[in-house]
């Protein structure tokens, strides 16, 4: 490495000679040429365009050339320097041109080989539409309220009006625990939490029950002996069945689309008086839109709510219920109950982890 | 309740257009559950006439005897050879020439898709079919053929309509509350409403009946105790034919409601009920002996009932008696001893009120139920016996023959039942303007009187709606007859709520969690047995063997209620690995119940019973849930087969113990807590070298690991199958809901790994928690990367690599911080386990 020079004698830079630039051109330009990969191309760089290279030491020297000379050797250099720069990129863009044709296909792989190492969990669909149903009374401000499955006979039965001998008993076939005498039963509906709401909550009630319930059906592919449902309750100042219509309405465009909608058909449950049938106007039925029972409803009978130490002159409310399997098997398509019952994955796994 | 429509119509003055249909739909509105709209012997295509049998020729060469008939069908239907006659075979004897009978012609295509045809049998040609009730899907009757009244019509007449064929009839579901639709009066109420047409009430109209013989004595009934049976009326008829066949218009009513036709007197009680919705009960007079009475039963008393069922009573049960003792089971069914026979030519014809729950309790005590237990059950009109034994005893006179001789009755007073209806109440409760004029208007459609010259309105129910005791009854009744689709549709505002409490949103984690893991959820019975929990391992002793009982379990194999959910998992494992899944991670999340402390499997037999006139005490809330199990939510968890497959990325990998531990990681992961896992004592089903007792907060939750050899044999699982079970409700409740930021520090970190050889038996975690006390709070991290038996490090030893990350939040570590936290360390593990630098 030359130190600056301070004799300005243009002879002892022969580095700066136009030939001889010219010619360091001429050999970088063939070698950039001949470089055939990037690796190559790299090496190149360096011998023609590195610190080492005969341009930019012929660039070190134009320090030592007189003032006068500087500027027309500098230009010189420079437009040397820049070619081979020009010439480098040019051949670099071809060159990776060339590799993206030719190296990355060589490497590609099947991206349709199966990859199932570890195949999807899933909840069950009951366990999920009970959510979603959840989901779309919590966002209206309602709570979610829970009670015992093995329950005492008095909030399954007495509570609800339904009297020791009341012919209505017989309607829900009970799975008595201990002996019929016991006080016990498996609960034959979700209706002793509303009575448990009302025996333990402050006033207003919004609430949904959603749980598990018992009957003495044989199990066959539209009844199963253990099966869930989902009550709402309110008990409010005011409360009219046309609350209770619009809240069905709701529930119903929220589950099943912006053209459902609900029908009540006077009918009678001891709970509630007036009591109705729930109709749905199901759009998305199998074979065309239809009404499908869905469940029963009413205003709250006022001697539950005298049970439960709620002054009914002040206060009314309503009630309603459907099954968890019934809008499972009309919403989905599920046509044997069985299948929601026996635990085959095949079955679960096809719903996923919501719905 | 089955319905024939014309019979609707004969008190319903319905327009002639109305058909079953539009009749349904209307009673549908009103609130009457009408399951199907049937016309009867629907599938019956062809002519079926009024035949007369002229001659009955027996043929006796055959296995069993036939008849060759000529029967005169009229001049349009005769054989070419022989006009307005048919040559017929039929197997049947119970009719004889001069007859009418209803003969399907060739031609005719009966239910079941039989086509009649002329054809060659018995060595003639029959020519068509006389036809049973069966035959023409009338009923079940085939003993022998249908039988016209002799003034059904003249031969060649069409048949169907003498029959019933082509009427419709409602099948109606009536609920608890609407006993009065267990009656053709009832229902025909409804319709006559419904379409605002005239309504005859076939119900409190006494029918005309011939003035007793003076001097005739009709039998006597008497009562002493009026508080179970407050209406009891007995009418006696002599000289009745009891051979005097049904009309075949009252018979084919009887059986398009699904009754059969058995005698003229039972089908007359049985068709006046139908009617009018009251039961009656036909003795033969002859064979009782003095005062027919109501009273309880006594204890152990016997009754032979009309079904050959020999029945002891109880005091609780009301029976009918005679001097001979016990005659019938009140409101149920009547007693052998007394059943009118073919022989019986005098009737005594019981009608009365017995109390509804009376009747249920002895319905359910016998386990026997009947058409007349059904409508006592729901209640019957208070009034309506000597109304409908007036109906009944026309009919048996006109039908049958005889002398009436009057009836003998005892009656309780009874007080007038009011109800105050504030008129605006139908309005506050619809959410509907509804009129005093419209509300006054509805109540009296159904039956009430209505005194609306004061508010509240007073109203009287009638005596066929026992079930109308409360005003909001009554509201009901007005808005039904509004029309509930008239009602808004409006959303109620709820006070601002605060969603899922944390317990519930930790469940749904949970859950999420596990299916985030490949677990798939299962959702099983919760009733076990002994066999289950013995395939389980568990010991006579077991706490999971202190099973809740059920009095009727579906399956005397399974009489518990779960006390674990283990059993349900393994039976959901089978069913799948029985259907060709194999690999297996299931889950299920459940309720178990067990015995709280001083409980019987069996409960008590005297629960407390609040009253439900108002709120119940503490103390008695306290007692009801007393009575109940101790009842928890628990998560489990069952592995088998590959936990992850094999394929063209390699080998796949067995599930084993160690999955279900971290499937229960995740679960305990979801509510932010650690779990801590120990070896400890391993109760069945755990094999008990490869069984985790699983810890959080210092709560033993549960265990996990792999199944004892023994229960895989006894389960059939595959071998090295693994389960978890643990207490959810335990876990939800040491959820940490919030959780702190940590703070990120962004100087750089200091990898060290330190590989250190220890006895077998010294455990990792301990070996851990040794490295972590001694490497201070510069440790940012550790993690246990490597396990390494063998020669290299000598019998009885092992050797466990941990990788350490360093880090401190305020500057890069110097080699001297970090060879001091490396060198702490490695000298905690020594005092604490023995721990030395593998070399």
């Amino acid at each position: 490495m030359s130190a600056p020079n301070s004799s300005f004698d243009p002879v002892e830079v022969a580095a700066l000679s136009p030939d001889d630039i010219a010619s360091a051109v001429d050999s970088a330009l063939i070698a950039i040429a001949e470089a055939t990969d990037l690796d190559c191309l790299k090496e190149t760089r360096l011998a023609h365009a590195g610190d080492r290279s005969p341009l930019a030491l012929a660039n070190r020297e134009i320090g030592a050339l007189p003032p006068a000379a500087k500027a027309e050797a500098g230009k010189r250099v420079g437009e040397a320097r820049q070619r081979i720069k020009q010439a480098l990129e040019a051949r670099a863009v071809e060159l990776e041109h060339e590799r993206d044709q030719r190296v990355l296909l060589e490497e590609s792989v099947d991206v349709t080989l199966p990859y199932d190492r570890r195949p999807a969990g899933a909840r069950h669909p009951l366990t999920t539409i009970t959510e979603r149903v959840a989901d779309v009374f919590t966002s209206m401000g309602w709570e979610v309220a829970e009670g015992p499955e093995v329950e005492a006979e008095w909030f399954n039965f007495d509570a609800l009006n339904l009297p020791p001998d009341h012919p209505a008993r017989t309607m829900q076939d009970t799975f008595f625990v201990g002996s019929e005498h016991s006080g016990v039963v498996l609960r034959t509906h979700t209706s002793p939490v509303q009575a448990r709401t009302m025996l333990e909550r402050p006033l207003p009630i919004y609430v949904i029950c959603p749980g598990r319930v018992f009957r003495t059906d044989e199990l066959d592919s539209t009844h199963t002996p253990v099966f869930h449902q989902v009550e709402g309750l309110v008990v409010d100042e005011g409360i009219t069945m046309a609350h209770l219509k619009g809240t069905l309405d709701h529930f119903a465009t929220a589950m099943f689309g912006p053209e459902a909608r609900t029908r009540l058909r006077p009918s009678y449950f001891p709970f509630t008086e007036p009591s109705a049938e729930l109709d749905l106007w199901f759009p998305g039925a199998k074979g065309g839109p239809r009404w499908i029972e869905w469940g029963g409803c009413g205003m709250v009978n006022p001697r539950v709510l005298q049970a439960c130490g709620i002054d009914s002159d002040r206060y009314s409310g309503f009630a309603f219920g459907m099954g968890i399997e019934r809008t499972l098997m009309f919403r989905h398509d599920v046509t044997d109950m069985r299948d929601m019952v026996e635990g085959d994955v095949r079955f679960t796994a096809a719903f996923g982890t919501d719905v | 309740m089955r319905a024939p429509v014309s019979w609707v119509r004969e008190f319903a003055d319905l327009p002639a257009d109305v058909d079953g249909r539009r009749l349904a739909e209307a009673l549908v509105s009103a609130g009457l559950e009408v399951e199907a709209v049937e016309v009867m012997g629907a599938d019956v295509d062809g002519p079926v006439v009024v035949g007369r049998v002229v001659s009955v020729e027996e043929l006796t060469e055959f296995k069993k005897p036939i008849r060759w008939c000529q029967v005169e069908v009229g001049a349009a239907h005769g054989h070419a050879d022989t006009p307005g006659i048919r040559g017929i075979i039929c197997g049947a004897r119970n009719f004889a020439a001069g007859d009418l009978v209803p003969i399907a012609l060739p031609g005719t295509v009966l239910p079941g898709d039989f086509r009649i045809a002329s054809r060659e049998t018995y060595g003639h040609v029959s020519d068509g079919m006389i036809c049973s009730a069966r035959e023409l899907g009338l009923g079940d009757e085939h003993d022998g053929i249908i039988v016209l009244p002799a003034d059904a019509g003249v031969p060649g007449d069409d048949a169907k309509p003498l029959l019933g064929i082509g009427d419709e009839v409602l099948d109606i579901a009536v609920t608890p509350d609407r006993g009065y639709a267990l009656s053709i009066r009832g229902i025909a109420r409804e319709a006559a409403t419904a379409f605002g047409v005239a309504f005859v009430d076939p119900g409190l109209e006494l029918v005309d009946l011939p003035a007793p013989e003076p001097g005739s004595e009709p039998h006597p009934c008497a009562s002493d105790d009026l508080s179970a049976c407050d209406l009891f009326t007995l009418r006696t008829i002599t000289g009745f034919d009891p051979h005097a066949p049904t009309p075949s218009w009252m018979s084919s009513r009887l059986v398009a409601s699904g009754m059969r036709s058995v005698s003229l007197a039972v089908d007359i009680t049985n068709y006046v009920m139908l009617e009018t919705g009251q039961p009656l009960h036909a003795f033969d007079l002859a064979k009782l002996r003095g005062p027919v009475r109501p009273r309880p039963a006594a204890d152990g008393e016997a009754l032979e009932t009309l079904d050959h069922v020999a029945r002891a009573l109880s005091a609780d049960d009301l029976v009918i008696s005679d001097d001979t003792g016990a005659i019938g089971l009140a409101g149920v069914m009547g007693g052998l001893t007394s059943e009118i026979d073919d022989e019986s030519t005098s009737i005594a014809l019981e009608a009365a009120h017995f109390d509804s729950t009376k009747v249920a309790r002895t319905c359910r005590r016998h386990k026997l139920s009947s058409e007349a237990s059904r409508r006592y059950e729901r209640g019957v009109d208070r009034v309506l016996a000597p109304y409908a034994s007036a109906r009944a005893v026309a009919l048996l006179l006109q039908l049958g023959g005889g002398r009436y001789l009057g009836m003998t009755a005892v009656e309780a007073a009874h007080e007038p039942i009011t109800v105050a209806l504030p008129v605006g109440l139908p309005s506050r409760t619809a959410g509907l303007a509804v009129d005093a004029a419209t509300v006054v208007g509805h109540l009296r459609a159904v039956g009430c009187s209505v005194d609306d010259s004061s508010e509240p309105l007073v109203v009287s129910p009638p005596t066929w709606r026992p079930d109308l005791t409360d005003p909001a009854d009554l509201v009901e009744e007005v808005l039904r007859l509004v029309g509930y689709d008239a009602i808004p549709s409006t959303l109620p505002t709820a006070p601002a709520g605060f969603g899922l409490t944390e317990p519930q949103k930790a469940r749904g984690r949970v859950g999420r969690a596990l299916a985030g893991s490949g677990f798939v959820e299962v959702l099983s019975y919760p009733f076990v047995g002994d066999v289950e929990l013995d395939a389980l391992g568990l010991s006579t002793d077991d706490p999971r063997r202190a099973m809740l009982l059920l009095a009727n379990p579906l399956s005397d194999e399974q009489p518990g209620m779960r006390t674990t959910l283990l059993p349900g998992l393994v039976a959901a494992a089978r069913r799948n690995i029985g259907r060709g899944t194999t690999d297996l991670a299931l889950y299920e999340v459940g309720s178990v119940s067990h015995l709280a402390p001083g409980q019987a499997p069996r409960g008590t037999t005297t629960p407390p019973r609040p009253a439900v006139t108002h709120r119940p005490s503490d103390d008695e809330l306290a007692a009801l849930d007393a009575l109940l199990p101790t009842q928890r939510a628990h998560v489990a968890v069952l592995l088998c087969g590959l936990r992850d497959r094999a394929g063209w990325w390699g080998a796949g990998v067995a599930s084993g113990w160690s999955d279900s531990v971290e499937a229960v990681r995740s679960v305990v992961a979801a509510v932010n807590r650690d779990l801590v896992v120990r070896p400890g004592e391993a109760p069945m089903p755990w094999h008990p070298g490869r069984c985790a007792e699983l810890v959080v907060d210092g709560v033993v939750i549960g265990h996990a690991g792999e199944l004892h050899p023994r229960v895989v044999e006894a389960t059939g699982l595959p071998a090295r199958s693994s389960m978890a079970e643990v207490d959810l409700d335990s876990i939800v409740q040491l959820a940490r809901t919030v959780v702190s930021g940590p703070r990120v520090g962004t100087f750089p970190v200091a990898k060290e790994d330190i590989a250190l050889v220890v006895e077998s038996s010294v455990l990792a975690s301990d070996v851990e928690s040794a490295l972590r006390s001694g490497a201070g709070d510069l440790l940012e991290s550790l993690r246990l990367f490597d396990v390494y038996e063998g020669p290299q490090v000598g019998e009885g030893r092992k050797s466990l690599a941990f990788a350490l990350r360093l880090r401190a939040p305020d500057r890069t570590l110097s080699v001297d911080e970090i060879t001091a936290v490396r060198e702490g360390a490695l000298a905690a593990a020594l005092a604490a386990v023995g721990a030395s630098l593998r070399g």
